[in-house]
């Protein structure tokens, strides 16, 4: 097509202006119908409602945009940062018809920028045999790796004592670790054993809602909640992973996608047991080997702040829950590092790469798929009842097929089967977003965006090395 | 007997409407192999082109004349279509040699993207049309004042559907066009020696499977008169269930497909509970699944080594 020629020649002024043009052309179309027209109800009525300034503004940008991308394309690079730089400081200052075009105004200014510092800096490596560099990296990356563990475990322990950690960090650092667990636990079904799960949030909601219900119903204390809400996750692992065993790809995709979905129906139909759409409140929190989280607590228990004699605060208890969240994912990550090397671990690995070589070894594929199954059911448990004690209440709206997405995302968008890449994912995808607040309207979008800006620049992912843990002798290659 | 007959005419209409989104999975699917799980999105933006563009012609007639509606389904298939090809160039094309995993996640992210921008700009709140075709005929009066009743509203999206399916299964058995698409879905590299432009042709397979959305909106929107920014969701998860019931690949499958979900959903809600008919289809896909894993039409998978 014409982009792949125009990718080997520079592109001249009037061809420029004429891809520019379609470009703006196309975005007409797409624009008019849902940005140049509104509808608005007030009142009973309803009717139809201009924004033609809105399109003309975008239009322009697209136009301008699509102009430095083709410049950047031909090696420009001061035209272009400058130009993204005009463009972004047009965007903060000039008066713009609504805040949502402000915004983008200043994000494409910003991407233009980057985009061409980007392409120096690939051209600059391709022109030192990019190849070398790239090994290098790959293996100071791969020397540096304990180094940077042990520095990210010291400065998570440390993080909530740290100066600037004020409530609110320490409550986005739980959500992120929350997922970064969740990630962690995935990657065992689809970095490891190969099985493409889009209904994972299931085994989340069992484990939420078994431990809200055990400790609602029973009084159990959490600690005896967590391992029962591991324990009955990886069983509808397994009875869920039992269908599916024959299916592969994304027949199996479509499959966990259903069940991800009837489980959220069932919970919020069966009223009697969920209490339907109002879900459960009241859902107990955890205690600090017996002494609770209370400025007043009943009759007989001592309370935390009175055992160890401090004043009461209720950052304790925040971060009680942050310790307890690391201290699950830690379990989780190092039971994976473990576990890769276990027979049952190296099955998983051959399983994703080829099954049919699997079974001609001996290999039975359906044990194997259903521990897979029902192991990262377990972890997704023991994340969905910590995820209710920490929020002491919950309901079918937090389970839906989108928390599955995101989990998914995480796992692809960090490189499939990469620990590490998890942890930078979740922080990019889930940290951030719920740091700048300010979007709050244009969060999921900006997510979803970028969900396709980051895997159209980086397609395996983040951190894409994807070490097997074991490696035959090639031939003529060094042993391992 | 009446009910039966009754819940069957409401099956086959909302079966129709699945099938016309489920082509447009099964034909990206049989081309490229993947999901394009942005397609439900892609539907409910025809739904609300083809709302926009009657509420339009509605002030500038002043309501008065009836709307030309094939007007307002051509507007909404050609914009809705533009929607399906940007779809391609942004999130498929960079990432057409890419892990399929890949474009798997970059098509969530889209589907994301959409179902946000069109509650941004259009609100969050339910958007209705006042019935505009009205009438229907009563088949069978029973006697407790129980009738059998079939809209024209449900004449037309049958017919519609039924000459969208001639049309199309035409296009592609005799169309130079249709024969570019099989032989991509057979094999894109030798396609594109033998002088197929396959890039070509995966844009047109995303603008027509985009064009019969819109037609799947357009009906929505006369059907039930109420639209929201979320309907995409659902109704492209079921889609691409009735996709794989059929056997995803094949055209006249997910029709079947889509048909038979319908079915199922209209007898479940009608016999059993209204709540769990999601879960009915669901259940029904599973168990096509395990005896026939390849779907009621597609072709087995033979496995080489």
């Amino acid at each position: 097509m014409a982009a792949l020629g125009a990718a080997l020649r520079m592109t001249s002024l009037p061809g420029m202006l004429k891809e520019a043009g379609i470009t703006a052309l196309v975005a007409t179309a797409l624009l008019i119908p849902v940005v140049g027209f509104k509808i608005v109800n007030r009142g009973g009525d309803q009717f139809l409602d201009t924004r033609w300034p809105e399109v003309a503004i975008a239009v322009v940008l697209i136009f301008v945009g699509r102009i430095f991308l083709i410049l950047i394309r031909n090696g420009q690079f001061y035209m272009p940062v400058a130009g993204g730089a005009v463009v972004a400081t047009i965007g903060w200052l000039a008066p713009m018809p609504s805040a949502f075009l402000k915004l983008v105004a200043i994000t494409a200014g910003l991407v233009i920028v980057l985009r061409a510092v980007f392409a120096v800096f690939a051209v600059r490596r391709r022109q030192s045999s990019g190849h070398e560099i790239g090994r290098g990296f790959a293996d100071n990356y791969r020397r540096a790796l304990p180094w940077l563990v042990c520095a990210m475990i010291i400065f998570a322990l440390a993080m909530p004592f740290l100066p600037f950690s004020e409530r609110r960090l320490v409550d986005i650092a739980i959500l992120v670790l929350t997922y970064i667990m969740l990630g962690w636990g995935l990657n065992i079904v689809v970095g490891l054993a190969g099985l493409l799960d889009l209904g994972y949030v299931a085994f989340y909601a069992v484990g939420a809602y078994s431990y809200a219900l055990l400790a609602t119903y029973f009084d159990f204390s959490f600690w005896i909640c967590l391992p029962l809400a591991g324990l009955f996750a990886g069983f509808f692992g397994i009875i869920l992973g039992f269908p599916v065993l024959r299916l592969r790809g994304d027949y199996l995709a479509i499959v966990t996608l259903g069940f991800g979905e009837m489980v959220r129906i069932v919970l919020l139909n069966w009223v009697s047991l969920t209490n339907g759409p109002d879900g459960i409140s009241g859902v107990p929190r955890p205690s600090f080997f017996g002494l609770e989280f209370k400025r007043y607590p009943p009759e007989g228990p001592e309370s935390f702040h009175q055992f160890f004699g401090i004043e009461y605060s209720s950052l304790h208890r925040v971060i009680f829950l942050y310790y307890l969240i690391l201290i699950l994912a830690l379990i989780t990550n190092y039971f994976t590092r473990r576990i890769r090397s276990l027979p049952i671990g190296r099955a998983w690995e051959a399983l994703r790469e080829d099954e049919i070589a699997c079974r001609s070894l001996g290999i039975n594929p359906r044990n194997t798929k259903l521990s897979a199954f029902a192991i990262g059911a377990m972890f997704g448990g023991f994340a969905g009842s910590f995820f209710a004690t920490r929020q002491g209440f919950i309901s079918p709206e937090s389970f839906t097929f989108l928390e599955s997405a995101i989990i998914l995302a995480i796992v692809v968008l960090g490189g499939m089967g990469s620990q590490m890449g998890v942890i930078l994912a979740a922080v990019v995808l889930i940290g951030v977003p719920e740091y700048i607040r300010d979007l709050q309207e244009y969060r999921m979008l900006a997510f979803g965006a970028g969900m396709v800006l980051i895997m159209s620049w980086r397609p395996r992912g983040l951190l894409s090395q994807r070490d097997p843990t074991i490696r035959m002798n090639r031939v003529g290659g060094q042993a391992r | 007997m009446e009910y039966f007959l009754q819940q069957l005419i409401n099956g086959l209409t909302l079966g129709a409407i699945y099938g016309l989104i489920a082509i447009g999975y099964t034909m990206v699917y049989g081309i490229i192999g993947m999901i394009n799980f942005a397609h439900g999105e892609i539907y409910m933006i025809g739904a609300f082109i083809a709302l926009i563009s009657i509420m339009l012609l509605e002030s500038i007639a002043g309501g008065s004349i009836i709307i030309p509606l094939f007007v307002v389904l051509i507007i909404s298939m050609v914009l809705t279509a533009i929607y399906g090809w940007a779809l391609e160039r942004v999130a498929y094309r960079p990432l057409r040699n890419s892990p399929r995993l890949a474009a798997l996640i970059s098509a969530i992210g889209m589907s994301i993207a959409l179902g946000n921008y069109i509650q941004l700009t259009q609100g969050a709140r339910n958007k209705t049309l006042q019935p505009v075709i009205r009438g229907n005929f009563e088949l069978m009066a029973r006697d407790d004042g129980f009738t059998v009743v079939l809209s024209y509203m449900q004449v037309g999206i049958i017919v519609t559907t039924v000459v969208l399916m001639v049309v199309f299964s035409l296009m592609i058995s005799r169309t130079s066009l249709g024969r570019a698409q099989r032989a991509c879905e057979q094999d894109r590299t030798m396609a594109s020696l033998l002088g197929v432009d396959v890039d070509r042709t995966i844009s047109v397979t995303f603008v027509i499977g985009a064009a019969l959305a819109a037609v799947a909106g357009f009906l929505v929107v006369l059907y039930y008169g109420v639209i929201d920014f979320y309907i995409g969701f659902l109704a492209g998860i079921k889609a691409f269930t009735a996709a794989v019931l059929g056997g995803i690949g094949s055209i006249p499958g997910a029709m079947l497909g889509g048909i038979l979900i319908g079915l199922i959903e209209a007898f479940w809600s009608g016999y059993f509970s209204i709540e769990y008919k999601d879960v009915a289809a669901f259940s029904i896909l599973v168990l096509v699944l395990i005896f026939r894993p390849t779907g009621l039409l597609g072709r087995p998978e033979v496995e080489k080594v």
